[in-house]
């Protein structure tokens, strides 16, 4: 009950607090003289807005740059140092040969590619190839299938499949640990998977840990399916309900059946929903993290970029390095600003 | 429209059938851990969960699981999360409404590129401010003597930043479509804009606010790295809690899934309630990267 009283009285304060320093910034400028303040006078809604961004957003990520450039303890510079080093290891010199023969790649005389980082680096490329298609995949077909009933059952197997997005990615991660889980042999099995493997005649195994194929990523992968995947069958639903009924009976007309319609008449057309649903969610993948954190603490080759930057700050304290991953990280996700910015363009062309 | 719903639902048991098998799949692993939640600890020694789904009238159910988790902690988590979560939903929503009314209605330099930049700031991952933020804090209170780290004042004015970029923009996607006659009529009446924001634009916008409230409130809900990062141990929210119990589920499930029930009581609770808004708001395109 104080729960409730206290959120309820942290709005109104919330909301007020507000009314009066937007009131007071208008208030100042309206001291200004007339001719300026009819200049100025959307500086005092915008103000805040902009010192946020600047302060908390703009101006950190250009320190985390410059220091990725710096020291441990971001004291002094080391140049490319830290980058030199997340990219590649040392070798020994008496170990030379021996790495020689195992095939490992050599950068320079004593340095190689450092394989760890290069099976992080392929774990963040296979999330970004698997999850954005498969979601959209679950997407375009519950919203399809539940399209194909009743206006009840409808609304029921949405809610089904919507759910998870209320769930935080440690719940999740907590739920589908538990589904993953495996008991040591003699004990009777927790794990949902491992029940129905040994089901069907196979033997429980501890999944997560196998990282042959990088079966155990592509575990972590189906539980931000789970939790992205309701979101996808709504914004592609609602794409799918404004097709005109012309082209669909167009088609029939024709001749076509079901799946010729849905292919070459119905996709076609919710294919630019399904691309910015793609691109919102390959935005969201590029900084996965949680769910790597709660489920295997980056262990078994399951690490990605963004664990990588948790690591190398929380548990090793190390600032320039971690700066470093984070930026190897912005200059990755760079690319994809330019999408969101066109794909903005487009919806303020279509107002 | 109804011709619409003729032609494409014509229902088919197929259908049905695929999505009932879908659903379940969906479904199973968190009725699992709900089960095992509501189970007495001895018992899940021994049988599985979906025992209990075949005999649910001869299984003991128990709520002792809920208790323990409360009592160890478990609510201390609950009021530090409404604690984060209610302020970082109000703020970030004012100051963000008045940014968008600035950029729908009124004209100044370099407006164009402050827009692109918030764009393209929707992108960035937040990991990259969040080290230089937390030292500028330790910072302001090692120079200042004022206390942010470890506060929730910290983790509001974190949150408030990063929703910005995607707040504004939405927002400013919904004020574009109000009446341009009508703030025009009100600027002629002699109002200040300030009046006119706060009487006019601001409750006109209430269907915009609303979706996006939602939104942010289960972000910042559900958040786990801002509330470690800036509120950390001592006033632990319930992502990090949880967190740390699944680290030691080799103590029993029960805990760790009564733990992420009750986290859980809230967000869905403001989903089923408000679905209908929700799906509003993925459609206006409030969806955090």
């Amino acid at each position: 009950m104080s729960d409730l009283i206290f959120g309820l009285v942290s709005i109104v304060v919330g909301v007020a607090a507000s009314y009066a320093v937007f009131g007071l910034l208008h208030f100042l400028l309206s001291l200004l003289p007339e001719r300026i303040y009819r200049k100025v006078n959307w500086l005092a809604f915008l103000l805040p807005a902009a010192l946020l961004v600047v302060l908390v957003l703009v101006a950190p990520l250009v320190q985390t740059v410059i220091w990725s450039f710096k020291s441990d303890n971001v004291k002094e510079w080391v140049g490319v140092q830290n980058y030199i080093e997340i990219f590649t290891d040392e070798v020994k010199p008496e170990k030379v040969e021996a790495k020689k023969e195992e095939g490992a790649v050599f950068i320079t005389d004593d340095r190689i590619l450092d394989g760890r980082f290069m099976d992080i680096l392929i774990n963040n490329l296979l999330w970004v190839m698997v999850v954005p298609a498969a979601t959209v995949v679950v997407g375009t077909a519950t919203a399809t299938l539940t399209n194909h009933m009743g206006p009840k059952r409808e609304r029921v197997f949405k809610s089904l499949i919507f759910m998870p997005m209320a769930i935080s990615f440690v719940a999740a991660s907590t739920i589908w640990a538990y589904f993953y889980s495996f008991v040591p042999p003699g004990r009777p099995e927790v794990g949902l998977l491992n029940a129905l493997v040994k089901l069907f005649g196979g033997e429980a195994q501890p999944w997560l840990t196998i990282d042959k194929g990088r079966l155990n990523s592509f575990l972590l992968m189906v539980v931000i399916i789970w939790l992205q995947g309701g979101y996808a069958m709504v914004v592609i639903s609602a794409a799918i309900k404004n097709v005109p009924v012309e082209t669909l009976e167009a088609a029939q007309l024709d001749g076509a059946n079901p799946w010729q319609v849905f292919f070459s008449v119905v996709l076609p057309q919710v294919w630019g929903t399904i691309m910015s649903v793609f691109v919102t969610i390959l935005i969201m993948v590029m900084k996965i993290f949680d769910i790597v954190l709660a489920m295997t603490r980056g262990n078994f080759t399951t690490s990605v970029l963004a664990f990588e930057w948790y690591k190398e700050f929380f548990e090793n304290s190390n600032l320039g390095p971690a700066s470093a991953v984070v930026t190897i990280l912005v200059v990755l996700i760079a690319p994809l600003m330019w999408l969101q910015i066109r794909t903005v363009r487009q919806q303020e062309a279509l107002r | 429209m109804n011709k619409v719903n003729h032609f494409l639902r014509r229902t088919s048991l197929g259908s049905t059938v695929a999505m009932l098998i879908l659903a379940a799949l969906w479904s199973a692993p968190t009725l699992g851990l709900l089960i095992t939640s509501l189970r007495p600890r001895d018992l899940a020694e021994v049988s599985p969960w979906w025992e209990a789904l075949a005999a649910p009238l001869s299984t003991p159910w128990t709520f002792e699981a809920y208790q323990n988790s409360l009592a160890s902690g478990m609510l201390d988590s609950l009021v530090s999360t409404i604690a984060v979560a209610v302020p970082s939903t109000i703020l970030p929503l004012m100051i963000a409404a008045n940014a968008a009314f600035a950029f729908t209605f009124l004209n100044f330099r370099g407006k164009e590129f402050f827009f692109a930049l918030l764009v393209a700031l929707m992108v960035i991952p937040l990991q990259s401010s969040l080290i230089p933020v937390l030292r500028g804090m330790v910072w302001i209170q090692k120079t200042f003597d004022v206390e942010l780290t470890g506060t929730y004042v910290s983790a509001w004015i974190v949150h408030s930043a990063f929703s910005m970029p995607l707040a504004i923009y939405t927002l400013r996607n919904y004020m574009m479509t109000l009446p341009r006659e009508l703030i025009e009529a009100a600027t002629v009446d002699g109002a200040s804009y300030y009046q006119i924001f706060w009487k006019l634009v601001l409750p006109m916008s209430t269907p915009a606010i609303a979706s996006f409230a939602i939104f942010q409130f289960l972000w910042v809900w559900n958040d786990y790295l801002i509330a470690f990062i800036f509120v950390g141990e001592q006033k632990s929210v319930m992502t990090y809690r949880l967190l740390r119990l699944l680290g030691q589920y080799g103590e029993g499930w029960q805990d760790v899934a009564a733990g992420s029930f009750i986290s859980l009581i809230i967000p869905l609770i403001v989903f089923f309630a408000l679905q209908r808004y929700i799906v509003r708001g993925l459609l206006a395109g409030s969806v955090k990267g």
